[in-house]
């Protein structure tokens, strides 16, 4: 059986087989996403994104419980890093999920960068998709991806939880430009450690200047938690529900839902368009040649890269 | 023949049980990923039914459990029994702890591929996995 076929009929197999196509790169995932993408749409998606050791996993853990207890079904992608030196990685964000193992309703998946920036793995939105197709109705990807600017998990969630603890330093440094902003609802874990009362009021006057400095009509809430204790977490579902409430009434959700779709066909082209040009024209003896006569300043690579684009029928100018 | 281009051989490495020794496990784990393979690590008190669960959603290649407190006689076919049954036979399941010699006919007869004692040169598993992995 075709694995489209097989998720829409709720085989699980079927759905890791899928993901695995997807993070392979395996042409043959494509026909399938493009079989399943008519039964996408539904599913809401949620980022969980902080430092390691913040309590991601256990946050996730303590979060779809009781999610599952409100009656819905839960996709978890939890991204950790590939090692750059050797590829391979180590997983364990499941150590921390055992309690979900055997639930019918929640499926995870672990999944490796595979040298993607960003916190997340060139494949998570397409699994996402996956998820959203087999029926799952609440989808969360966990992840590090804070870095300074590797925002890209941003991008293809609905909302982001950013997940803080006490005692990791000054924290206006954890909060430059790009890592505060991205931040929908904000959570103090690890809360009964010493430094949780003054790292809320860091962000409460970090978010009365956003109030007088732009325009914001969604103010992220502060939620403390104790998540292995499983505290706060009520307080966590029930402020997430009202970040989605807001998205839909507000119709930012539409907006949001929108420019994902733009930049997913852009990226789609890009790197189409960047494997074409690389396995057919950028190598081989004769562009080995083609470099040489630029070595020797017979040509540029201005005209070069123009007549690459005109090979594949774009009479241009270049741009960068 | 696998189409992918970026294939990556996927390790779940469980401890089921109560056994609570897993240092064996987790260096294991780490040697796999030197090796350049993606693991999953389930963490302690897996139960054979949650390890194959496990390996369901993960598409694991590869179900290493290791074992030291004397359960490999249960734990181990019926870890393999389950994944036939989910219609999973193609997936390598290998064993590691502290396992009798008497025993270990006894287990690679139930579908256990291989059992690495206690001082196992970790290339030697490493590759035994490359060896024999399925081909997705």
């Amino acid at each position: 059986m075709e694995l489209a076929e097989g998720i829409l009929d709720g085989s699980v197999k079927s759905l890791a087989r899928l993901i695995s196509w997807l993070e392979d790169d395996d042409e043959r995932a494509y026909e399938e996403m493009r079989r399943l993408y008519p039964h996408t749409g539904n599913a809401y998606v949620v980022g969980i994104t902080g430092s390691p050791g913040a309590g991601k996993s256990t946050l996730t853990d303590k979060l779809t419980q009781v999610l599952r207890k409100k009656g819905y079904t839960v996709g978890i992608i939890a991204v950790d890093p590939s090692s750059p030196f050797t590829g391979g990685a180590v997983l364990g964000d499941r150590v921390r999920m055992s309690n979900l193992c055997l639930d019918p309703g929640v499926y995870i998946r672990s999944m490796a960068t595979r040298g993607h920036l960003g916190g997340v793995a060139r494949a998570t939105n397409d699994a996402v998709r996956a998820l959203d197709a087999f029926g799952k109705d609440i989808i969360i990807i966990e992840t590090v991806g804070v870095g300074q600017d590797e925002i890209d998990v941003i991008k293809i969630v609905d909302t982001t939880i950013l997940v803080l603890v006490p005692g990791m330093g000054d924290v206006i440094q954890s909060m430059k430009a790009g890592v505060m902003e991205i931040a929908d609802i904000f959570v103090i874990n690890k809360a009964d450690h010493p430094g949780a009362d003054q790292l809320e009021t860091e962000i409460n006057v970090r978010l009365e200047q956003d109030k007088q400095a732009k325009d914001r009509k969604w103010v992220p809430p502060v939620i403390k938690t104790v998540a292995v204790e499983g505290k706060g977490v009520n307080d966590l579902a029930a402020a997430l529900e009202r970040h989605r409430a807001y998205l839909e009434e507000s119709g930012e959700l539409e907006i949001k839902r929108k420019k994902r779709i733009k930049e997913e066909i852009l990226s789609l082209v890009e790197s189409t368009l960047l494997k074409l040009l690389q396995e057919k024209f950028m190598s081989g003896d004769s562009f080995e040649d083609i470099i040489d006569e630029i070595m020797s300043g017979e040509n540029d690579p201005y005209s070069t890269a123009r007549e690459l684009l005109k090979r594949i029928g774009l009479d241009v100018t270049i741009q960068q | 023949m696998s189409n992918g281009k970026d294939r990556k051989i996927k390790v779940i490495v469980a401890k089921p049980g109560l056994d609570g020794h897993d240092r064996g496990a987790k260096l294991l784990a780490r040697v796999f990923a030197e090796a350049g393979m993606e693991v999953i690590y389930t963490g302690l008190r897996q139960t054979p039914e949650m390890i194959v669960q496990t390996a369901i959603q993960e598409d694991a290649d590869v179900v290493g459990i290791s074992s030291l407190s004397g359960v490999h006689n249960y734990f181990f076919p019926k870890v393999v029994q389950l994944l036939r049954e989910n219609g999973l036979a193609d997936v390598l399941v290998v064993g590691g702890g502290i396992i009798p010699a008497e025993d270990i006919p006894k287990l690679k007869e139930a579908g256990v591929a291989e059992i690495f004692g206690p001082g196992t040169p970790t290339q030697k598993i490493v590759d035994f996995i490359k060896q024999n992995v399925r081909k997705k």
